[in-house]
């Protein structure tokens, strides 16, 4: 078969999968093109970081004392450059934020995904079952979001310790709330629909009609929340760190690297707090440049 | 002879958007004399409020005036910069809107609105101003006009509410007042008593007044000429008894046939097939053609503005000259 | 209205009262009380006794009943560190957390409100878009991180601001306040601008959609058809509809940047509650933590109601259903 026929073959209508259309919409903003290759970019950093960090930081055979607080860009007793400085204990800065990085990501992306099961579980019964178990769970939700995230953290936290695992578990208590709230709403409208209701008409057992039928169609708002709760949670992880209560010393997230450059800041060694603050900074908006057009593009409302 | 108190010539509003020129208005003329009522006749989207907002230089970007002239008193209102267009507005020329729950400002009070009205225009001390609001709201026959003076808006039914907004409109008994369909929100015995008001009003002051409406009956009953727009263009125009028993133009003759009391008792309503056309890229020639039961291969040219019978103009090559079966 | 502020007290009052229980059960019931209320110096007969003394010995139900009572005679509790009563102690830093939390007010509302209105009224400026890429960063930029930034350009490169504590003060009604004096003032800018950041973004966003959509309202049309000058259809007929969302959303803001100033309070070392309750923590004075609870609680349920009743005196439709 020569390429000709290939080319006069008529050309099959271009169909467009929904997946394929989501791509070609969310790659039409640059910018959040960008931010999703930032974003890449630094989750590549944080997964590789002991393979690509010139130091391992933990490794204290591997620290000098003596080249405690280095400015960025000198060399230290072993013939090292600093790039970033070092800190008090003569860490590399820039091993430190990236290994740094990894704890942040964890913490971040571990609670929202624990998050985002129990808040999606909780607003999808109160959504099916309605009633009283609707009432009582979104009650629940405006307690919940009436009170300020990080009072509730920064409680949970002075009553269980410090430590990763109760970071996120703080994390999952102040979050569940708004996944549950999504969920709920949309599957609410998603209920009243007629598939559903010819679902129900079939017999088709609760399970499937939930997880076939109603959840997907609950995915897209999930993912924008789900997005946003990820920057957020990295954000106030960093808060509670650095107000030493998040994580322990031994496993410093970007908010304790801050912390620890805070009593240097005074004597103009600004290096140790502002570079772990420019790697959570872009983190940040990164993951927020990606949630911005997810919900342009996810939005149904914006729909031609 | 002196001047007519407005003079429209040949006025073109476009919209320059994204997707293309919007021509609203496109080639609309029309005269209003001192204490004379112009009916405004189209369907909505035929660039009625447009003209409105067009004589008032009110046209938000990305519309502007892209041409002819709007004479006001043989001043043309197109060109004159917007500091002096401003001291005319509200002043000189006044303007009624067509919901009247939403004209008034909800979180403003009624004294408020008005008294910054009179203020804008004239220096007076707040009392007087008052007093003169109060005046206002006594002529259009708002009962106990104190009380009602210290109200919000969301305190007054729709129609009290259009007659404040009337009340803001004679404030400075103008010379010309541009209604914007005021009663097509309001229940048909308030609407009576509204059109009647106006009348009563304008004749008194010498108001020229261009009603402009979606609504044939009311022209009938209130206006002296008419004007009948449609995509953008005046299609027939000349005194509104003429125009009614005997349209010249295809539309203007649709538009008669479509009011259900001209239709006889069991004959089914006429009615004009079609849609109104998207203004962006009219096609060239006469718009209407292809709704038209006349339509022929020379509609593809644009038709001219052309008078057929005395006062009665008509855009059409092939004009209904005999009178209405009706 | 009577009706209106009965109904919403009791509303309150609930709340109080659920608020109260989880606070109750998340000292008593989870955590260990003895360890909690009883300083860890303590010897066996210290507390025996204390325990006697704490009712810990009653049923659980009982000792919520004694936790309440002693709540509602304002007794939570002795600070562990200073033996003082914790309430007292969280009363007396509470004018130096007010005057912080409304310093920020204040400013997100003087930065953010023409920020606002200007890209409202010209969405296409390059301006606009420059101060609205700006609330963007001020929506992600972690506020501590911010703060220490601040303190390393005003205060140590350039020395032109304090870096900690509230400076010289005064003392009015009983309560030392700074923004009386000229130290005072010097020490609250750089807090407030830091606490006031994530507000001054959200004022600038709710202000530019609240103009943009105002000024497609008829009445705004209108009110220019009256020949007003831009000025008064501006700041009159527009401002005063986008006031009624902003004031409401950044007076119910208020409670968050009370519970935020916990962060801006350790980085500036403005010893207000916030300070107060990181040190507690960090020092285990449970009965502290507690009384700060309860008086967030309470504090947030006043804000609520101020709100409302505010948000009715701006807005004459809501203040007509109150009456009637």
């Amino acid at each position: 078969m020569s390429t000709t026929t290939i080319a006069a073959a008529p050309a099959a209508p271009k169909v467009e999968t929904p997946f394929q259309r989501f791509v070609s919409e969310f790659a039409a903003s640059r910018i959040a093109l960008f931010g999703l290759v930032l974003f890449l970019a630094i989750v590549a950093i944080a997964v590789l970081a002991p393979f690509i960090a010139p130091q391992n930081p933990y490794d204290l055979a591997q620290l000098d004392i003596m080249d405690g607080r280095l400015e960025p860009g000198t060399v230290g007793a072993g013939g090292f450059t600093y790039w970033l400085g070092t800190d008090d204990q003569g860490r590399d800065m820039l091993s430190g934020i990236m290994y740094g990085l990894r704890i942040s990501l964890m913490v971040g992306a571990g609670s929202a995904i624990i998050a985002c099961l129990v808040g999606a579980s909780l607003g999808m019964l109160a959504a099916y079952a309605g009633g009283r178990t609707d009432s009582l769970i979104m009650r629940l939700v405006d307690l919940q979001l009436s009170f300020p995230a990080i009072l509730a953290a920064l409680m949970i936290l002075a009553f269980l310790g410090k430590g990763i695992l109760n970071v996120v578990f703080a994390l999952v208590i102040v979050e569940w709330a708004y996944y549950a709230r999504t969920v709920r709403g949309s599957a609410l409208v998603e209920r009243r629909r007629e598939y559903i209701e010819a679902a129900q008409c079939l017999a088709l057992p609760t399970r499937r009609i939930i997880f076939r039928h109603l959840l997907p169609n609950c995915l897209p708002p999930l993912i924008v929340v789900g997005t946003m709760q990820v920057a957020r949670a990295i954000a106030l992880e960093a808060t509670l760190s650095f107000l030493g209560l998040g994580v322990p010393i031994t496993e410093p997230s970007l908010g304790l690297l801050i912390a620890n450059g805070y009593e240097y800041m005074l004597s103009g060694k600004y290096w140790i707090s502002f570079y772990p603050g420019i790697a959570l900074l872009v983190t940040i908006v990164s993951i927020n440049l990606v949630g911005d057009q997810l919900r342009d593009v996810l939005n149904p409302r914006l729909k031609r | 002879m002196s001047a007519p108190t407005l003079e429209v010539r040949n006025l073109k509003t476009h919209f320059f958007t994204r997707g293309g020129v919007v021509k609203a208005v496109d080639d609309v003329s029309f005269t209003v004399e001192a204490g004379k009522v112009l009916g405004l006749v189209g369907e909505s989207g035929s660039g009625k409020t447009v003209t409105g907002f067009s004589i008032l230089g009110l046209v938000d970007p990305p519309g502007r005036i892209a041409g002819g002239q709007i004479l006001f008193k043989g001043r043309d209102l197109a060109t004159l910069p917007e500091a002096e267009m401003r001291g005319l507005r509200g002043n000189r020329i006044a303007m009624i809107f067509q919901d009247p729950m939403m004209t008034l400002n909800p979180v403003l009070r009624i004294d408020t609105q008005m008294i910054e009205t009179v203020q804008a225009h004239a220096k007076v001390s707040r009392e007087e101003a008052r007093q003169r609001a109060r005046d206002a709201l006594g002529q259009v026959g708002i009962p106990s006009p104190d009380e009602r003076l210290k109200s919000y808006p969301h305190q007054f039914s729709g129609g009290m509410r259009q007659r404040v907004a009337i009340a803001i409109a004679l404030l400075h008994k103008p010379d010309v007042i541009v209604a914007d369909e005021p009663t097509t929100a309001l229940d048909v015995t308030i609407q009576g008593q509204i059109l009647a008001e106006a009348q009563k009003l304008c004749a008194q002051f010498g108001t020229a007044l261009v009603w402009i409406t979606h609504d044939l009956s009311v022209v009938a009953g209130l206006a002296d000429d008419i004007a009948v727009m449609y995509a953008g263009k005046v299609v027939e125009s000349g005194p509104v008894a003429q125009v009614l028993d005997a349209p010249l133009h295809p539309y203007t003759l649709g538009l008669i046939g479509s009011v259900p009391s001209r239709n006889h008792r069991g004959e089914p309503l006429r009615q004009i097939p079609g849609m109104t056309p998207s203004l962006l890229n009219l096609p060239a020639g006469c718009a209407f053609r292809s709704r038209c039961p006349r339509a022929e291969p020379g509609c593809a040219e644009p038709p001219p503005f052309a008078e057929y019978r005395p006062g009665q103009h008509a855009r059409c090559i092939h004009p209904h000259q005999e009178a209405v079966a009706a | 209205m009577t009706a209106f502020l009965l109904r919403r007290l009791i509303q309150a009052a609930a709340v109080v009262l659920v608020m109260s229980l989880l606070v109750f059960l998340g000292v008593f019931a989870v955590g260990d009380p003895i360890e909690i209320l009883i300083s860890p110096e303590a010897d066996q007969f210290e507390r025996e006794r204390a325990i006697k003394a704490l009712g810990l010995d009653l049923p659980l139900w009982r000792q919520y009943l004694v936790f309440l009572g002693n709540a509602l005679r304002g007794d939570l509790g002795r600070s562990f560190v200073f033996n003082e009563p914790a309430l007292r102690l969280i009363l007396d830093r509470m004018p130096a957390t007010l005057e912080l939390a409304v310093g920020a007010t204040v400013a997100a509302l003087i930065i953010g409100l023409p920020l606002g209105l200007y890209a409202g009224l010209k969405p296409n400026s390059p301006l606009s878009k420059g101060i609205m890429a700006t609330s963007i960063l001020g929506f992600s930029l972690p506020t501590f991180w911010v703060g220490l930034m601040l303190i390393m350009v005003f205060a140590v490169q350039l020395g032109w601001l304090p870096s900690t504590g509230r400076g010289e003060t005064v003392t009015i009604l009983g309560m030392r306040w700074s923004f009386l004096t000229r130290d005072g003032i010097a020490h609250l800018i750089m807090p407030a601008l830091n606490l006031a950041l994530f507000k001054i973004s959200l004022v600038i966003r709710l202000t530019r959609a609240g103009v943009r959509e105002t000024m497609l309202m008829d009445y705004v049309k209108f009110a220019r058809a009256k020949g007003l000058s831009p000025a008064r259809v501006t700041f009159v007929h527009v401002f005063k509809n986008i006031l009624i969302p902003v004031v409401t959303v950044v007076g119910l803001e208020f409670g968050g940047t009370i519970a935020f100033s916990v962060v801006t309070e350790s980085v500036f070392a403005w010893p207000g509650m916030g300070k107060l309750i990181i040190d507690s923590i960090n020092v285990l004075d449970r009965p502290v933590m507690v009384a700060y609870l309860m008086m967030i609680v309470l504090l947030f349920i006043t804000i609520n109601l101020v709100v409302d009743i505010t948000y009715s005196l701006l807005d004459p439709r809501v203040r007509l259903e109150g009456k009637s």
